[in-house]
């Protein structure tokens, strides 16, 4: 009998081009994203061996990290910035790579395009210089972030040299609560496994409650695998993947799709496949979840209080959660709920997509944020932009109160225009609370698309589920 | 490309007694706008290095005139977060040349490597036991050898740590990736030619 393999292992092996004892396997990669942060040492390093793109039908670009949300039509006013915009562009044009930067109809954050063209699909390898990559596993793909210099492999060989990770099942089982989203099961599973609790594994992520999620909240769940410390997260391929898929820009069509249907169909785990590791989890034990420290296994039930120092486990944890609570200026013990807020953003490529801008306006409707807040929608592309007007949610937003920008990774990652000001609180719907992350002395809270829209209402946070 | 070789290390170390560290404190976003690897040093643990005025902040351990040299001993789980090549860049700008810590972030540790910038993982007891000898002894020096893969304190205590195969004979001699990457190349092309089922471009 054939022995019963992964989903993993499935892509994993189709895609092994060699593989010798005491050498790590040359992968193959059927596509590679890149943006201007991460690519320019690698092109710079391509024209000092003086050799050109592999396979440049393979390699899509955009520029996102650095890009303003406002008046995307003007030059960037920020000089480095707009010099790294514009080294991607001239790259882009020197090596032949199809380029969605701004002002071009699809531009937006890379993991957000990537599905939203259907460059993504199931059974491939995808890379980008980015640790979000694990984004595109959603769709039964398996992706991954690398550095610069394994950008630079990509480009010259179409191949990456790769050691086989140890694979990690996390199922889900059963029901989600009420005001219970995406969001709070990814940011709960990872405060149960703590941030570095992944690292040196691939994830699969499975069970009746993943089984039931939209493509778009399967790729919040996807996105976040990186802070548990996963190199990749997974989602086995199903009717919901096909029918999100189907008549994108870059799906096979006719006979073509229906070819490759057929072999999608075969990639899901075979029955008694088996994984180095398993761990389990109970939909009805999931509430709405929000983080009070400076990393993302920092994260408490809305209702919950902030851990004791005195109870954590070891020292180091205990300096940890020290230094955390002195950053974020929060006192152990106390209730996050309540908390006064100075921003709420609501983007990155975690939250940024159609649904999570309809869970907010869910909210919003016929409300307005309060006075001490200062709100803002950045969607993850323009092609989001475009359908939430059309549906007319930038007139609910409007009335609330909240600015609705132009496509980008924006306060995120503190690196273009929109930056939280240092000591401020800002609840974000984005995947990182490092110190600094939104902006020197920035303060971030994580959420769902729905708490950050309840905490922008009151002015503090909030539990969601006293405005559904 | 000719990259820098090297067997060994030993020099005193700089500790960095903090768990977690992401790589946006190694190395701030805003300081990731230049398009070259060199010049990411000035800017190491920027926000935990100075304060807002630009202030060195006398508190933090790479401040502090007691510490030095070419190794960086830190908390579990370094270097975790985004994949940014540039923290390896910084850190060897800076003049590091190995990192020991007890637990490495996956995609940090690569880059590392691809840098020739030893991530050194040793025993939580045994980093514990360095940080304490750095603290009563900081003149004092830390062999790393990676022919052997060991860690030696000067008081003799020595643990060895694992790096793959392949990662230690290019470090050691200066062996580029790409460049075998690209001697495999005829293989990537029969490859590329004999696959079933790839219907990831093209259409």
């Amino acid at each position: 009998m054939r022995q019963a393999k992964t989903l993993f292992e499935k892509i994993w092996d189709a895609h092994v081009v060699m593989e010798e004892k005491n050498y790590p396997a040359i992968f193959y990669i059927d596509a590679q994203l890149i943006h201007e942060v991460t690519s320019p040492q690698a092109f710079t390093g391509l024209k000092n061996r003086g050799i050109g793109v592999f396979r440049t039908n393979r390699t899509w670009a955009t520029a996102d990290h650095n890009v303003p949300t406002k008046n995307q039509h003007l030059p960037i006013k920020e000089l480095l910035s707009r010099k790294q915009v514009e080294t991607l562009v001239k790259n882009c044009r020197e090596f032949d790579i199809d380029l969605y930067g701004l002002g071009h109809p699809w531009q937006g954050i890379v993991h957000i395009i990537g599905p939203e063209l259907g460059i993504t699909k199931p059974g491939m390898t995808i890379v980008c210089g980015d640790s979000h990559t694990s984004t595109h596993g959603a769709f039964g793909a398996l992706a991954f972030g690398i550095g610069t210099s394994e950008v630079e492999q990509v480009l010259a060989t179409q191949t990456i040299l790769q050691y086989k990770p140890e694979t990690m099942k996390i199922e889900v089982n059963g029901k989600l609560k009420k005001g219970v989203v995406a969001k709070d099961v990814i940011l709960y599973i990872i405060s149960k496994l703590s941030s570095s609790g992944g690292t040196g594994y691939f994830v699969e992520y499975g069970g009746s409650t993943i089984r039931n999620l939209s493509m778009e909240a399967r790729m919040t769940i996807c996105n976040m695998s990186i802070e548990m410390g996963a190199r990749g997260g997974m989602i086995a391929p199903d009717e919901i993947t096909y029918k999100y898929m189907k008549g994108r820009e870059f799906m096979p069509k006719g006979k073509d799709w229906q070819r490759a249907l057929k072999y999608w169909q075969t990639l899901p785990s075979d029955p008694g496949a088996k994984y180095d590791r398993t761990e389990k989890f109970n939909a009805s034990d999931i509430e709405p979840m929000i983080t009070y420290g400076t990393n993302p296994g920092m994260g408490i039930k809305i209702n919950d209080r902030i851990p004791k120092i005195k109870q954590q486990k070891s020292i180091a944890n205990r300096n940890q959660l020290t230094k955390s609570l002195k950053y974020m200026g929060l006192k152990e013990g106390n209730k996050i709920l309540g908390q006064k807020v100075d921003y709420v953003f609501f983007g990155s490529c975690t939250n940024s997509r159609i649904e999570d801008f309809r869970l907010a306006a869910k909210i919003l409707k016929g409300k307005t944020k309060a006075a001490n807040v200062q709100a803002f929608l950045v969607p993850g592309s323009t092609q989001v932009l475009k359908q939430a007007k059309k549906e007319g949610l930038d007139k609910v937003f409007a009335d609330a109160g909240f600015e609705l920008r132009g496509a980008g990774c924006s306060a995120c990652l503190g690196m273009n225009e929109d930056k939280i000001p240092a000591g401020k609180y800002c609840v974000s719907t984005s995947n990182r609370n490092f110190e600094g992350r939104q902006g020197p002395g920035a303060r971030t809270m994580l959420v769902s698309p729905l708490t950050a829209a309840a905490t922008a209402i009151n002015g503090f946070v909030t539990d969601p589920r006293e405005f559904l | 490309m000719k990259k820098q070789k090297f067997t060994k290390i030993i020099s005193t170390a700089v500790p960095l007694n903090i768990e977690n560290v992401d790589t946006d404190q190694i190395i701030p976003s805003r300081f990731l706008k230049v398009t070259t690897r060199e010049g990411f040093g000035k800017n190491l643990f920027r926000d935990w290095r100075y304060d807002a005025a630009g202030k060195p902040n006398k508190k933090f351990v790479l401040n502090d005139p007691t510490y030095n040299g070419q190794i960086l001993v830190a908390g579990r789980n370094f270097g975790c977060g985004s994949s940014r090549e540039h923290a390896a860049w910084a850190l060897v700008d800076y003049g590091f040349k190995a990192v020991i810590s007890s637990f490495f972030a996956d995609i940090f540790k690569s880059n590392a490597l691809n840098n020739s910038f030893l991530p050194v993982q040793v025993s939580e007891k045994f980093l514990q036991h360095i940080f304490s000898f750095i603290r009563r002894n900081p003149k004092i020096k830390i062999e790393i050898n990676l022919e052997k893969q060991s860690v030696t304190t000067e008081d003799k205590k020595e643990e060895t740590f694992e790096i793959n195969a392949y990662k230690k004979m290019t470090i050691m001699n200066g062996y580029d990736d790409i460049e075998y990457l690209r001697s495999m190349q005829k293989k990537t092309i029969k490859f590329e030619k004999r696959r079933v089922n790839d219907y990831s471009i093209s259409f």
